[in-house]
């Protein structure tokens, strides 16, 4: 099963009051500086909206955002663009992207995000229905990944269980990921 | 962009085989012939429009970071339509008719936000969706996963017949004499992709309403708007619509005038074609400022466009469709799911009494009531589509609509089920007890997304929600009753005209910085119809709005006579006063230095003016009789107004037409400091050094504004009518406004003679 369109979200620790100003002045900041892999266009704010996409960094092949989806903040990376390569190797570069965007935002903005839990998501529903049939399909991927790019080897996979979502999992580690080593997953 | 494009296409070939399909595979051949540059750009342009793929701001590849504008380097160069970048994203607009949705098609707009656009769904002031940040080459798999549930996009933009917008209670209301959905979903049918309604200059708006009274389906500020009525014959009732021509917002807002009090509903689909062609033939095609519907009827006056389009009607070859609905009016006809039940009786819970009290209508049908479900901008998520279709489903046999006022009607929910439904919108965070008051503020995308956008409405409106979200509940009935409205531009596709207190998004340069600016609107009514339009009184910086607003509404509150609405409240009071209040704001600005925030727009921290400093420009003195000019123009042009008000056309009319030579006398002065106070030498020489070098033309509406002060100009001794002069102060403020933005383009460089 190919997977396109990979998406992870990294939440922030705690239940945190987020402070949404600064947020929106380092997202300005990259897109003038055109400081990511990606083609930064423009800052969209949907704070307004509850349980929503937050704040959006809109990028050509990808979006970023400080995400409150389900009433949990988090930085959720959209992977738009497809990419060659392995599922393990779309993993590998949608999980860099978000930690980078989470090591520069604790830097930046003063968040500080959990370690020992992600989730990963794929936003297309003809490749990746959310069926068991997809887990099943999928599964291997998805540990491999966690055991040999965040060489993790006690963890626990919960799939999202409403069928109306997108197909997704939320992995809990037993060990902390290094944030700041985004280039070496 | 999206990899399972290929996969849609095969999975819908079957179930959307015939004219849909065809449609759908036409454009994805347009696409193509335009990416291999086989398609001419303005033909794509239009093509794209009229299926409501649209264009973005920064789709021409510029972004201004706060010092300058810079570009942004698209994959592709290629364009999509006269200065749109291929790869750039643009925004679907979806058309939903009268706003008529089932819960199917709420799963599928969820499934499209999450998965093409940015995770929320916008719902607009005609009752359409929009989706942003879409790639064209995924527009074609999102107009066939929308065609799956039975939703088109065809001609949701483009010069077409719009959205038909229709009355979000109509068949519920307790105000109408019948149910008009069958009449308005037989128009949506008869019109759309007709071959007479191909050959417009500019778009046609259509509307239906229940009643008159209420605003919920704004028919007068319409192309054409149908208004039912009944009235009896030899002892029997027929129905029929007072059917009126020619409204419209925009840059110039026009009351549409009657073309007939009283049409029998097997006239209302001929007469509309007719119209159509008519306007198809006679409307202005090149000028496109002028090539709405509203200025045929004015230059040719009602009865001569209601002469012409009779006459078209007896010309035409009957058709089955005219009438063959009127036989299946029942098809139309909604039915509860549950049987009618007792009002429950207020609670404890003050949320859940105010929520009874603001966002729930009693049904024409005993036991029954509509609910509205208010959301913030008109935004929401994927998830709460869900929810909204769950709820709908559980509670009604899935009966919702979309509202002009950017919310969700929830129709047929019995009585004894509120509770219940309060309690599950709350679970969803759609349960704000705020339906069309002054917590309920309608705005347009203004700069956020949109290309003509000049200030942040979306900001604004954000910002006032939240604040008087703080205050609500010690906030008196009178303030809560307000509307407002918020428009980015001039354009007002945030219905400002409309509002108790409108504002649009306007921009000063001041000591050399340019500032984002509101004008304040006040005067227009949204009830009756939308039956009347507000004028601005004067521009504040952004970022004082909020305080005017509080002005207003404490002095409104403070002043009014009993139960006086604003509006009337406005007429009575004078705007004279109105603007001495307000006037203040417009003076010492903190320096750029004490307070950057001042010189950014609500929600973005970008400085609005900085990289437009021009260095070693102008002469101080020549910026300040600029300055000392426009500002005595400005004046002028209220002067009007209030003229007007007092019943003083002819003093309105002359003191207007003198602030637009005044204003265009302060542009030409930059280059020619000897011009005089003629009117005849202000003018040419505002032709030969800005219109004729095109330098003051803008960069969307082209001559648009100039042709205003020409216009102006040689209809200088007509005789003006309370109407004439209250559209000559329009183009007059929009005139001020375009010298405004030229001033601020020859300071910033970016003037050019063509």
């Amino acid at each position: 099963m190919e997977l396109q369109h990979v998406n992870f979200k990294i939440f922030l620790s705690g239940e945190p009051e987020v402070d949404i100003e600064p947020i929106v002045e380092a997202f300005h900041r990259w897109t003038a500086a055109q400081s990511v892999d990606e083609m930064l266009i423009d800052v969209a704010d949907y704070v307004h909206v509850p349980a929503g996409p937050g704040i959006v960094l809109v990028g050509h092949e990808a979006d970023y955002a400080l995400d409150n989806a389900q009433h949990r903040w988090g930085l959720l990376y959209n992977r738009k663009a497809p990419l060659d390569g392995s599922n393990l190797d779309r993993f590998a570069q949608a999980f860099a992207a978000a930690i980078n965007a989470c090591a520069r935002l604790e830097e930046e903005v003063g968040l500080t995000f959990d370690r020992q839990q992600f989730q990963l998501m794929i936003n297309d529903r003809a490749l990746a229905p959310n069926t068991p049939e997809t887990l099943a399909a999928c599964k291997h991927d998805i540990e491999a990944f966690i055991q040999s790019h965040l060489g993790q080897s006690e963890y626990s996979l919960e799939a999202e269980s409403n069928p109306r979502r997108r197909f997704g999992v939320l992995a809990k580690l037993s060990q902390p990921f290094d944030l700041t080593g985004g280039s070496n997953y | 962009m999206k990899s399972s494009n290929g996969l849609w296409k095969e999975r819908l070939a079957t179930p959307l085989s015939g004219q849909l399909a065809e449609e759908i595979n036409t454009f994805e051949d347009e696409i193509e012939q335009r990416r291999l540059g086989n398609l001419d750009e303005k033909v794509f342009a239009e093509t794209r429009l009229r299926r409501g793929a649209y264009g973005q701001r920064y789709d021409n590849g510029k972004r201004h970071d706060g010092e300058a504008s810079r570009d942004l380097s698209y994959p592709e160069h290629n364009t999509k339509g006269p200065d749109t970048v291929w790869d750039a994203p643009g925004m679907q607009r979806i058309k939903i008719p009268y706003g008529g949705m089932t819960p199917e098609q709420l799963e599928v707009m969820a499934e499209l936000a999450e998965e093409y656009s940015d995770g929320i769904a916008h719902i607009t002031t005609r009752q359409d969706f929009q989706l942003h940040y879409i790639h064209i080459d995924d527009a074609t798999t999102v107009m066939r996963r929308l065609a799956s549930v039975g939703i088109t996009t065809r001609e949701a933009c483009g010069n077409s017949v719009r959205n038909v917008c229709g009355c979000p209670f109509m068949g519920v209301c307790q105000d109408e004499p019948f149910d008009v959905t069958p009449y308005a979903a037989a128009f949506t049918e008869f019109l759309l992709g007709h071959p007479d309604a191909q050959n417009f200059g500019r778009k046609f708006k259509p509307s239906f309403s229940g009643c008159s009274e209420h605003a919920c389906g704004l028919a007068s500020m319409h192309d054409m708007g149908m208004i039912a009525q009944v009235r009896e014959v030899n002892g029997q009732v027929q129905k029929g619509f007072r059917v009126v021509v020619g409204g419209g917002l925009g840059a110039v807002p026009r009351q549409a005038k009657v073309f007939d009090d009283f049409m029998p509903p097997e006239e209302l689909l001929p007469t509309a074609q007719a119209m159509a062609r008519i306007f198809g033939r006679h409307g202005e095609k090149k000028m496109r400022s002028r090539a709405r519907l509203k200025f045929l009827v004015d230059k040719w006056g009602i009865d001569k466009f209601k002469t012409e389009v009779l006459a078209e009607r007896a010309k035409l070859r009957p058709d089955p469709r005219w009438t063959d609905y009127l036989e299946h009016l029942d098809a139309q006809t909604e039915a509860p799911s549950k049987p009618p039940g007792e009002m429950p009786a207020t609670n404890g819970d003050e949320r859940f009494n105010e929520w009874l009290a603001t966002n729930v209508q009693p049904q024409k049908q005993e036991g029954y009531t509509a609910v509205t479900v208010a959301l913030p901008l008109g935004d929401l998520t994927a998830d709460q589509l869900r929810d909204l279709a769950d709820i709908s489903r559980r509670f009604t046999n899935g009966t919702i609509r979309t509202t002009v006022e950017q919310n969700f009607v929830i129709r047929w929910v019995s009585n004894s089920d509120l509770p219940a439904l309060y309690a599950a919108l709350d679970d969803a965070q759609m349960s704000d007890p705020c339906a069309s008051n002054i917590l309920d503020i309608v705005a347009c995308p203004g700069t956020d997304t949109c290309k003509l956008g000049i200030s942040s409405s979306r900001g604004l409106a954000g910002e006032l929600r939240k604040r008087l979200g703080e205050k609500s509940f010690q906030m008196d009935q009178a303030i809560k009753n307000l509307h407002i409205k918020i428009s980015g531009c001039f354009n007002s596709c945030g219905q400002h005209h409309v509002a108790d207190i409108g504002f649009y998004g306007a921009n000063r340069t001041i000591q050399g910085y340019k500032v984002p600016h509101f004008q304040v609107v006040v005067g227009g009514q949204w009830e009756e119809n939308a039956g009347s339009y507000g004028l601005p009184i004067v521009a504040i910086p952004s970022k004082r709005a909020p305080e005017a607003l509080d002005r207003l509404t404490e002095y409104y509150l403070r002043e009014k006579a009993g139960e006086e609405p604003f509006t009337t409240f406005v007429g009575r009071i004078g705007k004279g006063p109105i603007r001495q209040l307000l006037e203040d704001l417009t003076q010492d600005l903190p320096t750029p230095t004490d307070n950057p925030q001042f010189y950014a727009d609500w929600g973005d921290p970008r400085q609005y003016s900085i990289g437009d400093i021009g260095k070693g420009e102008c002469a101080g003195e020549v910026v300040s009789q600029y300055e000392f000019e426009m500002a005595a123009a400005e004046r002028m042009v209220f002067g009007s107004q209030v003229h007007l008000e007092n019943g003083l056309v002819d003093d309105a009319a002359q003191e207007t037409y003198a602030a637009m030579l005044r204003s265009a006398k302060a542009l030409v002065q930059i280059r020619y400091d000897d011009v005089t106070n003629d009117a005849e030498e202000i003018v040419e020489e505002f032709k030969e050094r800005y219109c004729d070098t095109e330098i003051f033309y803008d960069k969307y509406a082209g001559p648009k504004f100039a042709n205003y002060l020409f216009a102006a100009y040689e209809q200088a001794e007509r005789q003006h009518t309370a109407e004439s002069a209250h559209h000559l102060i329009e183009e007059t403020q929009l005139f001020i406004e375009a010298v405004h933005s030229c001033y601020n383009r020859i300071r910033s460089g970016e003037a050019v003679e063509a």
